[in-house]
């Protein structure tokens, strides 16, 4: 999927060689040490390249500079620096010790950590399988060119354009006690009293579930949409004449075919599932539901690390259990293929 | 694709689950400018719903701006998301071009960087990359906001695929006309690959337009807000008018929205590539 667009892209470059293009230092010929990029570079270039300097030994480094610079200065080196915080006892006022340990096994005996993992835990389960499936039957449902179907895949894909805080917002008016879903609710008689979907500690979390999967939604189907486009159609077909119905079909022609895609998707969603922040802390104006008790992994981070008590140590500590687990989330997803492959 | 043609029943069927998830996933944002749209003599909490604004009024975005400043927020965000596009287009053109064209020693180290920091989760590294902008004096300002963002690795990744993708024959025949290195990437290359550019341009600006959770961290100055968290810290000054914090919401998603509409065939090509990013 990331290479998809260089099909488009691959067009010829229609600039004449330039001529008169001003010579630097760059492009003198030196034939000893451009024999090394010769050799690596393609055959063609090695027969009628001989002798031309391709760049200068600098260059790549310039190239890749600003780059480079801040991925390191800020990716690489933070994530260092996270870990070896994680064994101190590091505060935004004073601290700093070595304190190998300690953080961890601090977090063994802290409910508020245990709550957060929890939490986090039941997003990916709550929010996973309807991300995995609804935007596969809704692709489904866009999949045939009919009249105005560009319009419903634009129109489904629009909240995943909305910022997490702006979608947030707009459900926290929806899911009021005294808002459009509640009215609804109570006109169709369903409930007599208001639900408390933003005020309840189990409704919070599932509430805020169904934001993230209402907004997921369309850009999974984007996804799934690109991957049904290369399922053979004559299977399709060879099924229908076989007497398959469409539910028959889905499973055993469509299922097997974009197998790879759902797992990826299973995984990209587990993934942003567990580090899940804004949702939870808009829906409960950013208290993290009555007595924090909504919390997750992420929110429980910020809490700890910032401010002026902020614990920085024991923050890192928690950083480095999200990073642990949610490589460990991927690579799970990844051997679940591979063992389903297999079998 | 199938062999009988469509039936009525079925084309019908069709058409009106597509009808059902539409409302679903655009009424949420018409209630919300609805909502904007109602003035403060109209009872939003009405009993049945009114959806449609019995005297729309656009009143309630000038009140907004007295409440926060909400244009400076927009400002804000502009600004960042701006720099944003500029950074990521630049740094990850270049480098991707040198990880897809050139040939030097360390390279396979400097993808092993980029693909380790695609692995790090942004969340877990927010505590320590705001000590460091405490440290650079940074933080609370704009500057600290575009950094930890301002080259993706998915970005260099993904203009690095873009570059190999491409045929090498009229970069080889410039290189022989004494093209450097720089002239066959500006001339030759770049233009070639502008539909990732693109990609790559309108995903930055969304992922920064939309950003939350580091802004909250980084900024504690009203001046210095983007949107999404003005919008928060409007949500818990004013929580008891709807009618701003819809204006509000609308203001911010307005621009993105509109974006969507001129750009979709990038925004849906650039799916597959900015899942990861997540």
């Amino acid at each position: 999927m990331v290479t998809d667009d260089n099909a488009a892209d691959r067009l010829p470059g229609r600039r004449e060689p330039n001529s008169h293009c001003v010579r630097s230092s760059q492009d003198a010929p030196v034939p000893s040490s451009a024999a090394t990029d010769l050799r690596a570079a393609g055959r063609g270039a090695r027969r009628s390249g001989r002798g031309i300097r391709r760049h200068w030994r600098a260059t790549p480094w310039l190239f890749l500079l600003p780059g480079l610079a801040i991925t390191l200065l800020f990716s690489l080196y933070p994530f260092v620096n996270t870990i070896i915080l994680a064994f101190t006892d590091a505060q935004v006022l004073g601290g700093g010790n070595f304190t190998g340990g300690a953080n961890f096994s601090r977090m063994l005996h802290d409910p508020q950590f245990w709550t957060a993992l929890r939490n986090s835990a039941l997003y990916v389960v709550g929010v996973v399988p309807f991300l995995v499936l609804l935007p596969l039957l809704l692709a489904m449902l866009v999949q045939r060119h009919i009249p105005g179907i560009a319009f419903f895949r634009a129109a489904f894909y629009t909240p995943v354009v909305a910022s997490v805080v702006v979608v947030g917002l707009i459900w926290t008016w929806l899911l009021d006690s005294r808002g459009l879903v509640n009215s609804v609710l109570k006109a169709l008689h369903v409930v007599s009293e208001p639900v408390p979907f933003l005020t309840d500690e189990t409704l919070l979390l599932i509430s805020a579930m169904l934001v993230t999967i209402w907004k997921g939604l369309g850009y999974y189907m984007i996804v799934y949409l690109a991957a049904l486009a290369n399922v053979p159609r004559d299977l399709h077909e060879a099924a229908e004449v076989d007497g398959a119905g469409p539910v028959r079909r889905f499973f055993s022609v469509t299922v097997p075919a974009i197998r790879p895609t759902m797992v990826l998707v299973g995984a990209l969603s587990a993934v942003a599932a567990f580090r899940v922040f804004s949702e939870i802390y808009i829906l409960s104006g950013s208290s993290g539901g009555p007595a924090g008790a909504d919390i997750s992994l992420v929110m429980l981070i910020r809490q700890v690390g910032t401010g002026l008590n902020g614990e920085l140590g024991y923050s890192s500590a928690l950083s480095v259990v999200l990073f642990v687990l949610t490589l460990g989330l991927m690579l799970l997803t990844m051997r679940l293929n591979k063992n389903e492959e297999v079998a | 694709m199938n062999i009988r043609a469509q039936r009525p029943g079925r084309i019908v069927l069709r058409y009106l689950l597509l009808l059902a998830v539409l409302a679903i996933s655009i009424g949420p944002f018409l209630w919300q400018l609805s909502t904007s749209l109602k003035g403060v003599g109209e009872d939003i909490y009405s009993y049945p719903p009114q959806f449609v604004p019995s005297e729309p009024t656009a009143r309630n975005y000038a009140r907004v701006a007295d409440v926060v400043p909400v244009w400076g927020f927009a400002l804000n965000s502009l600004l960042v998301a701006v720099a944003n596009v500029a950074a990521n287009c630049v740094g990850a053109a270049l480098a991707g071009y040198a990880l897809a064209r050139m040939r030097f020693f360390g390279r396979k180290f400097v993808v092993l960087a980029f693909v380790l920091a695609l692995l790090v989760p942004g969340e877990s590294i927010m505590i320590s990359l705001f000590l460091m902008m405490r440290s650079m004096q940074l933080s609370n300002t704009l500057l600290a906001v575009v950094l930890p963002g301002a080259v993706s690795a998915l970005n260099v990744l993904l203009m690095r695929n873009a570059f190999a993708g491409l045929s090498y024959a009229v970069e080889e025949a410039s290189l022989i006309d004494g093209a450097n290195a720089w002239q066959r990437f500006t001339r030759i290359a770049l233009p070639s690959v502008k539909g990732t550019i693109a990609v790559v341009a309108i995903f930055s600006f969304m992922f920064s337009w939309d950003d939350f959770l580091w802004p909250l961290i980084v900024l504690h100055d009203p001046d210095k807000y983007t949107l999404t968290i003005g919008l928060n810290y409007l949500q818990g000054t004013f929580a008891s008018d709807q009618r701003l914090i819809a204006a509000g919401t609308i203001i911010a998603v307005a621009p993105l929205i509109l974006m969507f509409l001129a750009l979709q065939k990038y925004f849906f090509r650039g799916v597959g590539a900015g899942a990861v990013k997540g």
